[in-house]
């Protein structure tokens, strides 16, 4: 039993930027238990001004690397919508591919190579070459096809240059597009054997409801566009995006904290999962049945099981968002011009790890003011509000144990720390 | 390499390292071993907290991710160069600065109240720079994000003690040798011409013009480059932009040297 004791882990590992975690117990009581962000902040929002309008896109993508697609995405409605440009239907159609693409990879890297290790225990998901071939193997499959996916519409998996205001500035042919549906198909046995694995893991028992916030859609479950909802009743429309996050700075995390009907809400998969259930296509709301997973589910560690349910989902949809397209026939599109080069929009897009938004004013083409709420930074309240109900349930335990455990419960989060270090504007106007 | 740099195994040991960046470089390392699984044969892998617990502090190659931007950098970066045999900056953050430069065009008490508001001096930065600034560099993978067959061939030539592979001639080279139409001729505009190859002209392949993320040639003709871009219909405020969206802090270097001539 642990009764006394100082945990402090410096850069938490498998985690997206650099966060510690501190606890101190005395006498069987939690005096502290935190999660600090230790991040170098980087100050997007303040040098994007002074830039044309066609480099947001480009420069905030660089702000993350796991969800470069997120950004670019939420970057370009927000242009878009200053700019008063409206995407054609195949813009459309493609951007919500190349989404799903970054889902499935973001989701497949976090499940798999992240957060599996814990369960097998090794440390990384190296050993797992030698010992789980088959899985580790799974698992490079999905990454690969989820790559080549986004590289297909995007022109790189990374940081994709084809993605454009108004438009795409390279189109995928139609015979990559018929070769990408049959690997997406083919790969439905691997999302198969995938809900299975996750369904034998034993995940922590840790119920805290919380307020889930995402976006939402009425015709489809919802990544790009839509209002924001929250689990306690609230709807808003993506411009009012202020009155959800309501940002604070705390002293010991570069990061903001956010909170709106309660003390804390949650963001990412789970709160998607949680909000928009019905609108999951059928294969995923099987491989929910198969993880013995309904709405209201309130355990934080399964965020990283509805991250599984998604893949099903992005899987299913990128097959019939490919379909339609075949259908339609890629038509040679150029990007849209913007006719008017000043003006204000709020871009919003429900990336792996939860809402996000961009927000940017222009005056003749040249960014003003901009601000970015990201996911990652919305979760902080929640995860400390998990890690103070947490910690008192487990403080008897192995303190090797306590330091496990917490650190599963910030993985679960999937994280993306140097994500979340660039900030909101206080002074936006 | 030397034999004094590897370990019992023979194998020498490599560590990764992230400072201000979007470990999107790291990922791509990640994404280059799916398809090189033998890489994970001839080295061990000892640090890599974005994918592995382990936390080896005996490494021989330091591959070092993303940009200087605080004092307390400098320390984590001396302490890496006092351990590693090697030191390879992996991408545009680590090489040139990168995106991160771009906030060294504003004052930095303004950037710092634009983000933190009130609570601008809770949080230490500086001036953003690349690691050479700090550390010497043994090696450098260029890009935004670095390439993967680039990264393979570079630890390969690392690997066996050879001068890694990097091209110093333009992105042009490589546009010519995809037979890709030039940026200038469909009414876009490039970087092409300055910018060092080695990303196989992946932009401009795309439809997109080059944007600079491998930092220039040696001797860019910055001149005609900016004529160029101006020819093109580009205003004198985006033909500064194009040159500082990656390469802030090598204009504002040949600028200070310019000043001491």
């Amino acid at each position: 039993m642990t009764t006394t004791a100082a945990i402090h882990v410096h850069h938490v590992t498998r985690v997206e930027g650099h966060g510690d975690i501190v606890v101190d117990i005395q006498n069987g009581q939690v005096k502290k238990a935190q999660f600090e962000v230790v991040e170098a902040p980087r100050f997007f929002e303040a040098f994007v001004r002074g830039r044309p309008y066609f480099e947001l896109s480009h420069i905030t993508s660089r702000i993350c690397g796991i969800c470069s697609v997120g950004h670019a995405t939420a970057s370009l409605r927000a242009t878009e919508k200053a700019l008063g440009v409206e995407p054609s239907e195949q813009t459309v159609l493609l951007r919500k591919l190349i989404f799903h693409g970054e889902i499935i990879d973001s989701h497949v890297l976090h499940t798999y190579m992240l957060v599996a290790p814990d369960f097998l225990g090794v440390g990384s998901v190296i050993p797992l070459v030698k010992t789980h071939p088959d899985v580790v193997l799974r698992a490079l499959r999905i990454k690969k096809l989820s790559g080549d996916l986004c590289a297909m519409v995007g022109g790189r998996h990374t940081h994709p240059c084809a993605m454009a205001v108004g438009g795409f500035t390279h189109l995928p042919s139609e015979a990559e597009l018929r070769d990408m549906r049959a690997r997406l198909v083919a790969a439905r046995a691997d999302m198969d054997a995938t809900i299975d694995l996750f369904a034998t893991l034993p995940w922590p028992d840790f119920n805290r409801e919380t307020e889930y916030v995402s976006l939402r859609k009425p015709d489809e479950y919802a990544f790009i566009d839509g209002t924001i909802v929250t689990s306690d009743g609230f709807s808003y429309p993506i411009e009012d995006y202020k009155k959800v996050t309501n940002e604070k700075c705390v002293p010991f995390s570069t990061a903001k904290w956010t909170h709106h009907n309660r003390d804390a809400y949650m963001v990412g998969a789970l709160a998607r999962f949680n909000n928009n259930y019905e609108q999951l296509h059928p294969r995923a709301k099987e491989a929910a049945a198969k993880l013995g997973m309904k709405p209201l589910v309130t355990n934080t560690f399964l965020n990283t099981a509805a991250q599984a349910i998604e893949m099903v989902h992005c899987i299913e949809d990128s097959i019939r968002i490919i379909e339609e397209l075949l259908i339609r026939g890629i038509k040679p599109e150029q990007p849209i011009v913007p006719e008017k080069l000043s003006g204000e929009g709020v871009g919003s897009c429900d990336v792996p790890r939860g809402i996000l938004f961009h927000h940017y004013t222009y005056e003749d083409g040249i960014c003003v003011a901009a601000n970015c709420i990201i996911p990652t930074g919305q979760n902080y309240s929640n995860l400390h509000a998990d890690l103070q109900a947490l910690v008192p349930q487990i403080v008897n335990r192995p303190q090797e144990e306590i330091r496990q455990t917490l650190e599963m419960l910030v993985r679960a989060y999937d994280p993306c720390i140097s994500c979340s270090t660039h900030l909101l504007n206080v002074e936006f106007v | 390499m030397a034999e004094e740099n590897k370990s019992a195994n023979g194998k020498p040991k490599v560590a990764f390292f992230d400072f201000a960046c979007c470990e999107g470089c790291q990922l791509t390392v990640v994404d280059a071993l799916q398809t090189h699984l033998d890489l994970l044969d001839a080295v061990e892998i000892v640090q890599f907290r974005e994918a592995m617990s382990e936390r080896g502090e005996d490494y021989q190659i330091a591959f070092v991710e993303g940009s200087c931007t605080r004092p307390s950098d400098e320390e984590r970066l001396k302490q890496i160069r006092q351990q590693a045999a090697i030191v390879v900056a992996l991408g545009a953050c680590a090489h040139i600065a990168g995106v991160n430069a771009l906030k060294n065009l504003h004052p930095l008490p303004d950037v710092r109240r634009w983000v933190y508001g009130d609570c601008a001096d809770w949080y230490e930065t500086y001036e953003a720079r690349p690691i050479s600034a700090v550390i010497a560099v043994d090696a450098v993978i260029p890009g935004c994000p670095i390439d993967r067959e680039e990264f393979v061939r570079v630890v390969k030539a690392v690997l066996i003690g050879k001068a890694p592979p990097v091209p110093d001639y333009p992105v042009c080279v490589e546009c010519k040798l995809k037979e890709n139409v030039c940026m200038f001729h469909i009414g876009k505009f490039c970087m092409g011409p300055v910018t060092r190859a080695g990303c196989g002209a992946i932009c401009p392949t795309h439809g997109d013009g080059c944007e600079g993320c491998r930092g220039f040639i040696p001797s860019p003709n910055e001149n005609s480059m900016k004529d160029v871009l101006a020819d093109a219909g580009l205003t004198a405020e985006e033909v500064m932009a194009r040159f500082t969206m990656f390469n802030t802090y090598q204009v504002q270097e040949r600028l200070a040297e310019g000043a001491k001539k």
